[in-house]
């Protein structure tokens, strides 16, 4: 079925080249060309005042290989891999929630999830400054009722970083585990408990492959922007949380190597391809069996 | 017969509409019973019922002497045919078939051998590596019902299964599904809109209207002798006469029929025994157990009319007479035994045994 779509559009796309130029070049100029340029300046030297002398040099990508640098791309991966198992346990219950309410419930249940866009993440995440500090609402509350007598280290950690950016990214996996549960033809889970399946079996047989789909995006869609979203953790996580977002900031704002900072740009880019790849290769086949 | 699935009183409201009103049978072991009927009469929600996907507003479901009213679907040893097959599309025919198989941890060998036998009764030997989605209708349909039988349920329920199939295929489906079912034993509960599929595939047909079941026989009956009003109109062609009862002579009734003329309807005695003499009595012929004639027939209930027209229908050919009441009557005759008509002749006499007048409720 998909093959013939494909080549319809084939064919199709040569005469419409002219109608989508514009995109194209709005493509290539805001991505293509920017991309092209970070690639190079990954091979340029840095000069002694953070000027960029354009002489070829590996040497940006053999430091990436430093133990130091290796610590920090694991730690992000890390934390990218535990903010996407939260938002996926947490946001599949949801999204199933959601999909299966009456179509009144569901709009405020959207509403919900859609109203912080209205606000910018980045005030939003201030916000849980204001929640997580030792003088804040949720240690003062705590203490108050006399669970906790001295206020807790709950800033500044990995387990806020961790929070604020599960906190962040939350809505998307829950729109694309959504979308996919609600296509979800009723049928099958009728067919699955007919053939004498409990609704857990029912669940891992039927359910769970059935919404992979929407399981792969909503993990592509999270875990991708964790590794770059620089600010929740700078702001979370303080100065003891440094994720390879954070020093591709620094080395361009603070530490003014350009050339290093795209070399890490680049690695980025290139774990970014990987897990995208990975994903298509994965909803291209049709036997996704996970039992 | 013993019975293997009973249905007592049972009633299922949507919100304040019942979809199903009091419904009480008895569907025997190994029997294809068809629920028939117009849509929106209750015979899926039936089934439904039965498979456990919707629960009785009142009233019980026995499953071979057990009630299972409120148990699951998974807990029920019956399985169903989807009407638009629900095969799971992740998975490859095998997988599909050996699902049920699976869930009951059935050993490795035992449902690989399973697997192929269904397969091949169901003459698709082969196909075990393919998916749903490299099916034509046909064999869906026919891998729907292999994943259904592999589990021998005590019961098959058949939602409109041959629905979406074309007409020559349908055809065919419904002699192999008559054969699968003789060859396997199985209770079948077929539901269906198509008088001709119950007619043809099932040992008794319920016949279902607006939630009740209008009558329940073996086909030959439902087509022979309806009961109702209703029954008589749905399944294939009827003229319904109304007349008022004049007198009475056992079995047999003397009617007098709007316009004045008399004919006699002979049918059991304890229905005639319901009508009391000037009451409605309502009587229904088959349009092939009617003929015509230029003459009055002795001994045979006579009507006289003026021909309407003639249409030919291969072996057949429909007559409609114009009553002088001002009802029609549709006669079916054999093409190769039919009066000839001079369109010139006015009057026409429509003749039938007394015996194929049915007195219906």
């Amino acid at each position: 079925m998909d093959t013939t779509k494909g080549k319809y559009k084939k064919k199709r796309q040569y005469g419409h080249i002219v109608t989508i130029s514009p995109v194209m070049l709005w493509m290539i100029i805001l991505v293509a060309v920017p991309l092209l340029i970070v690639a190079g300046m990954g091979f340029m030297t840095r000069g002694t005042y953070g000027q960029v002398e354009y002489k070829f040099t590996l040497d940006n990508y053999k430091m990436l290989a430093q133990p130091i640098y290796l610590k920090i791309l694991l730690d992000s991966l890390g934390i990218a891999f535990l903010t996407t198992f939260f938002c996926l346990i947490l946001g599949y219950p949801f999204a199933y929630f959601v999909a299966n309410v009456s179509a009144k419930y569901k709009v405020i249940l959207f509403m919900l999830i859609m109203i912080p866009f209205w606000t910018n993440s980045l005030v939003r995440t201030y916000a849980w400054i204001v929640i997580l500090r030792t003088t804040g609402v949720l240690n003062s509350y705590l203490m108050q009722i006399g669970i906790i007598h001295q206020p807790l280290q709950l800033l500044y950690t990995n387990g806020a970083v961790i929070l604020g950016l599960t906190y962040a990214l939350f809505p998307f996996m829950v729109l694309s585990l959504y979308s996919s549960i609600e296509a979800l033809d009723k049928t099958y889970l009728e067919a699955a408990s007919d053939l004498g399946a409990s609704p857990v079996q029912t669940f891992l047989r039927v359910t769970l492959p059935l919404t992979m789909p929407g399981i792969s995006a909503g993990i592509i869609l999270v875990f991708i922007p964790t590794l770059g979203l620089f600010y929740i953790s700078d702001l979370l996580g303080g100065s003891k949380t440094m994720l390879i977002g954070n020093l591709i900031q620094n080395e361009f704002l603070t530490a003014r190597n350009w050339p290093f900072g795209s070399a890490m740009s680049i690695l980025l880019i290139a774990i970014t391809v990987i897990f995208i790849v990975i994903y298509f290769k994965h909803s291209n086949g049709e036997e996704i069996e996970v039992l | 017969m013993e019975s293997m699935v009973e249905l007592v009183d049972i009633v299922k409201s949507f919100k304040d509409q019942s979809a199903v009103d009091h419904i009480s049978a008895k569907v025997r072991k190994g029997e294809f019973l068809t629920l028939l009927g117009p849509s929106g009469c209750g015979k899926t929600t039936t089934l439904r019922m039965i498979a456990g996907f919707e629960e009785p507003t009142s009233g019980k479901i026995l499953l071979d002497g057990v009630d299972v009213s409120s148990k699951s679907p998974y807990e029920r040893d019956v399985n169903t045919v989807f009407q638009n097959y629900a095969l799971f599309p992740h998975m490859n025919i095998f997988n599909n078939i050996a699902f049920g198989l699976k869930i009951k941890k059935m050993n490795k060998k035992e449902i690989q051998e399973k697997v192929t036998r269904t397969l091949s009764l169901v003459q698709l030997e082969g196909y075990e590596d393919r998916f749903p989605s490299q099916l034509s209708g046909g064999q869906k349909q026919r891998i729907a019902i292999a994943r259904a039988i592999v589990n021998s349920p005590k019961v098959l329920l058949l939602d409109e299964p041959l629905g979406a199939l074309d007409l020559k295929l349908r055809k065919q489906m419904q002699f192999e599904l008559k054969h699968l079912q003789r060859k396997l034993g199985i209770t079948f509960i077929y539901v269906t809109h198509d008088q001709e599929e119950a007619l043809t595939m099932s040992d008794r047909i319920a016949v279902m209207n607006k939630g009740r079941i209008e009558q329940i026989g073996v086909p030959d009956e439902i087509y022979e002798r309806p009961r109702t009003k209703f029954v008589a109109d749905f399944i294939g062609e009827t003229n319904i006469f109304e007349g008022r009862l004049k007198e009475k002579d056992g079995s047999k009734a003397i009617t007098e029929i709007e316009d004045g003329q008399v004919i006699n309807v002979v049918d059991d005695k304890e229905k005639i025994d319901e009508i009391k003499i000037g009451e409605v009595i309502v009587f229904a012929v088959r349009p092939e157990r009617m003929k015509v004639s230029y003459e009055k027939v002795a001994s045979r209930n006579t009507l006289k009319g003026k021909f309407k027209e003639r249409i030919f229908v291969g072996s057949i050919n429909k007559t409609v007479v114009l009553l002088s009441n001002g009802r029609e009557v549709v006669i079916n005759e054999p093409a190769v035994d039919t009066l000839g008509i001079n369109e010139d002749i006015d009057d026409l006499y429509v003749y039938w045994d007394q015996q194929d007048g049915v007195v219906i409720i």
